[in-house]
């Protein structure tokens, strides 16, 4: 159990299904976003990471019941954006680094 | 009645989740920052859509499946255009498209790799 929910049945096992997909999928994220090797290669795992943690607020309203959870996956999906642009635009900006890396 | 919605809810949930993961391993395996935001924002998109999905079937009342549906909306809104700006400015910086070479065997040698 990765979650603890009052659902039972069915969508306690497809709950904590999804959730461990999920926590999956944050491990795999992260190592593209600790490993990667360019500055947009990290902006697209933070970007995936930002849309894993709607994913999954959104399921914790589900499993809770809790509906402010709701609120915070609104929030995030909104800032998500702002920071994926930022990022984007810093990469922009930034002198290209790693030269040697153009064939 | 409740029954079919709980058996639609629950598929959702679990494709939705084996979406996002697909969306990870894709990032996470892809050769290429282009390829990778492929991976990420198709796939990815379509987890968070399918896990708000299930949200609507089980949805207790009018304000939590309308903040479901605006949550998808808004992901579905934002995804491609932060996915554009992203590809354009790793395009600008000098990023090469993977090319896969029949000399160096498949999967060998992706580029951006040390």
């Amino acid at each position: 159990m990765i979650i603890e929910t009052e659902l039972t049945g069915v969508m306690a096992t497809a709950v904590n299904l999804a959730a461990l997909f999920l926590v999956g999928a944050f491990v795999l994220a992260a190592v593209r976003l600790i490993i990667g090797p360019t500055l947009p290669d990290r902006v697209v795992a933070l970007d995936l990471l930002t849309m894993l943690v709607v994913a999954f607020l959104t399921l914790f309203a589900l499993a809770s019941g809790v509906g402010a959870y709701l609120d915070a996956a609104l929030a995030l999906a909104l800032v998500g954006f702002l920071a994926t642009i930022a990022f984007a635009r810093f990469v922009d900006l930034t002198p290209e680094q790693n030269p040697g890396e153009r064939r | 009645m409740s029954g079919l919605l709980e058996i639609l809810a629950a598929t959702s949930l679990v494709l939705g989740g084996a979406l996002t993961f697909i969306a990870a391993l894709g990032v996470l395996r892809m050769p290429d920052v282009y390829i990778r935001m492929h991976a990420s924002t198709k796939a990815g998109t379509l987890g968070v859509l399918l896990i708000a999905l299930a949200l609507v079937f089980m949805g207790a009342d009018a304000g939590v499946v309308s903040k479901a549906v605006a949550v998808f909306a808004f992901v579905l809104l934002t995804a491609p255009i932060g996915a554009h700006l992203i590809a354009r400015a790793a395009w600008r910086g000098g990023q090469t498209p993977w090319q896969w070479r029949p000399s160096s065997g498949a999967g060998a040698d992706p580029p951006g790799r040390p």
